[in-house]
């Protein structure tokens, strides 16, 4: 009888990647950061010392605790209005992550489905797709958005629509070439001979491997949702005024950067780390968890 | 007994160019024998194990000739039919177990597609068999390596558990795709033992594309030589290789390395035998415009 050479290593299925993804400093910094922000997003209105709409004009402009002049319980001071800067980053936190979830999805989903179907199916259908992706493309993220929302009109519902479909091409281009290389696999070529359907294979053997170019993807396009969102409450075409925004904030911080800098620097560093942060995560996950990568 | 696998006079062209890729090609199988199609790269020869199997690119555009699976013609048939008979009386072995097997999905999972998809067989059953397949082919610890992603297995390892795939559904017809060109040498010998005894056992007709007539020795009963689509020589293993008739066999043979007397050197073909073999290609050609 033959012999068998031994397995590399005696662990089984999904605990592992898991345990990989958990050890990885990328993973464990991008991601808690992240899960703080959830938290705060989460439990705003317990976490946020005061009422982040509430005005006293007696209190405007205070500086952060620690500066000349400031008072307690105003952490990170107040703005013009005498609004508490703290209370209105943790609300807009909640503005934040819930567009750039959404939107991010919907991205995700919209563009996976495309680029899976251009990958897989080629001919006119690739063609076609790919014709759209790149004219898509050419067309600025930024001014597109503005001018989806302006058509649409403000609110959240228009910015997280404007998101998704100025970046579901992302997930559609990668997504199809990816699905391209996995079609030339022999796995594939396996699955139709043993007589799986097209949809089959697409959903059983191509996705799957290419789920985890997604999940990547999907971390980065978080990112950038937070900071398309930043920009279009910046412009004014997000949310209504009165709900808290770190774009809103930042553009109104611009206004009295000589008296109160602290209303502009929070949001802005909030706005920055946040999108490290899911930078981190993504290329720790992909890094971690990805099985073709570690073929 | 009429043959399992009846190839007669099957043409194929490329569609880009027209240019012949298979030319006349008749090879008969038996059940329970091993059939080797030798060429070299270029030869058809995947070409053919592709045209049995139904996942010939659009590329390939058979113009002639038949080929019969019992009394079904695979050319001819309906694309659904002919997927389901592919599906429950076929198995291909493919050439690089590297990449054979998806690297996102578990053994378990891959090796019991064909009993879910063909045995009616439910989840467990299926993975109570593939256990069972896995012991036959000498997998330590089979629960354990069911639950395992391929990169977890060596080479020969996930070699056996394609193999051990191939027979779970006991195909009629087998479809080797030169399944040990990516493996070392002492690894080829065993995995080729193990494809061996599995094909006896389960009487198993086997198509064994190769370029290696070592491997052709140790394990074929019948071979077909194949050039540029044409057939060179074909007759049983021993006639091959004891009494070649045709000179671009006997050229091959004196080709192969001899590890038992390494002062033979190496013998490449000689141009002449080559130029001879396109001469025949050409003159077929020409007889079949005329």
């Amino acid at each position: 009888m033959v012999d068998t050479s031994l397995a590399q290593t005696p662990h089984r299925s999904w605990q592992p990647a898991l345990r990989a993804a958990l050890g990885d400093p990328k993973v464990l910094v991008g991601g808690g950061f992240i899960a703080f922000l959830i938290v705060l997003a989460l439990g705003a209105d317990l976490l946020a010392p005061h009422d982040p709409l509430a005005q006293d004009l007696m209190l405007g402009s205070l500086p952060p605790v620690g500066m000349a002049g400031a008072e307690p319980g105003y952490w990170l001071g107040t703005d013009d209005l005498g609004r508490d800067v703290l209370s209105r980053f943790i609300h807009g936190t909640r503005t934040a992550l819930t567009v750039a979830f959404i939107a991010a999805t919907i991205a995700a989903v919209v563009g996976t489905f495309v680029g899976l179907l251009a990958g897989y199916f080629g001919g006119w259908v690739d063609a076609v797709v790919s014709r759209l992706i790149e004219i898509w493309m050419a067309f600025p993220a930024v001014l597109l958005s503005i001018l989806i929302v302006a058509i649409l009109g403000s609110g959240v519902h228009s910015v997280i629509f404007a998101i998704a479909i100025i970046d579901w091409t992302r997930f559609a281009r990668v997504v199809r070439a990816e699905t391209m290389a996995q079609r030339q696999t022999d796995y594939v070529t396996a699955g139709q001979v043993l007589g799986f359907s097209r949809l089959g294979i697409l959903a059983g053997e191509i996705l799957p491997n290419v789920l985890w170019v997604v999940l990547g993807l999907f971390t980065l396009e978080l990112g950038l949702a937070v900071v398309i969102e930043a920009i279009l409450s910046f412009v004014g075409l997000s949310v209504s005024s009165d709900t808290p925004t770190w774009g809103g904030m930042i553009a109104q911080g611009r206004g009295i950067i000589y008296q109160a800098w602290w209303v502009f620097a929070l949001p802005l560093a909030g706005l920055l780390a946040t999108v490290l942060a899911f930078n981190q995560l993504g290329a720790g996950l992909r890094r971690s968890l990805d099985p073709v990568m570690q073929r | 007994m009429s043959p399992l696998l009846s190839i007669d006079n099957l043409s194929a062209v490329s569609r880009r160019d027209g240019k012949p890729i298979l030319r006349n090609v008749s090879l008969h199988v038996d059940s329970g024998t091993i059939h080797g199609l030798v060429g070299e790269s270029g030869a058809g020869k995947s070409t053919i194990s592709k045209i049995i199997l139904g996942i010939v690119s659009g590329g390939v555009v058979v113009t002639s000739g038949s080929v019969m699976l019992g009394a079904n013609d695979l050319v001819r048939m309906p694309e659904r039919e002919k997927r389901v008979l592919i599906g429950s009386q076929m198995a291909l072995i493919p050439q690089d177990p590297l990449t054979a097997l998806n690297p996102g999905r578990r053994i378990g999972d891959q090796l019991t597609d064909s009993l879910r998809m063909w045995k009616g067989m439910g989840h467990k059953a299926a993975w109570a068999r593939g256990l069972e397949l896995l012991d036959h082919v000498a997998i330590r610890d089979p629960q354990r390596v069911m639950g395992l992603f391929p990169h977890h297995l060596s080479g020969g390892m996930r070699q056996r558990v394609l193999i051990a795939a191939a027979f779970a559904i006991e195909p009629k017809l087998l479809i080797a795709d030169e399944p040990t060109t990516a493996l070392d040498a002492t690894v080829q010998k065993q995995v080729l033992q193990l494809l061996k005894r599995l094909q006896a056992e389960h009487g198993t007709a086997v198509v064994f594309v190769t370029h290696d007539l070592g491997v052709v020795a140790q394990i074929c009963d019948a071979v077909t030589l194949l050039f540029q689509g044409k057939v060179m020589e074909q007759g049983t293993a021993e006639t091959i290789f004891n009494t070649p008739s045709h000179a671009y066999t006997r050229a091959l043979l004196a080709a192969s390395p001899r590890y038992d007397d390494p002062a033979a050197g190496l013998n490449p073909i000689d141009d002449a035998v080559i130029a001879a073999c396109r001469a025949e290609v050409a003159q077929f050609d020409g007889a079949q415009h005329a």
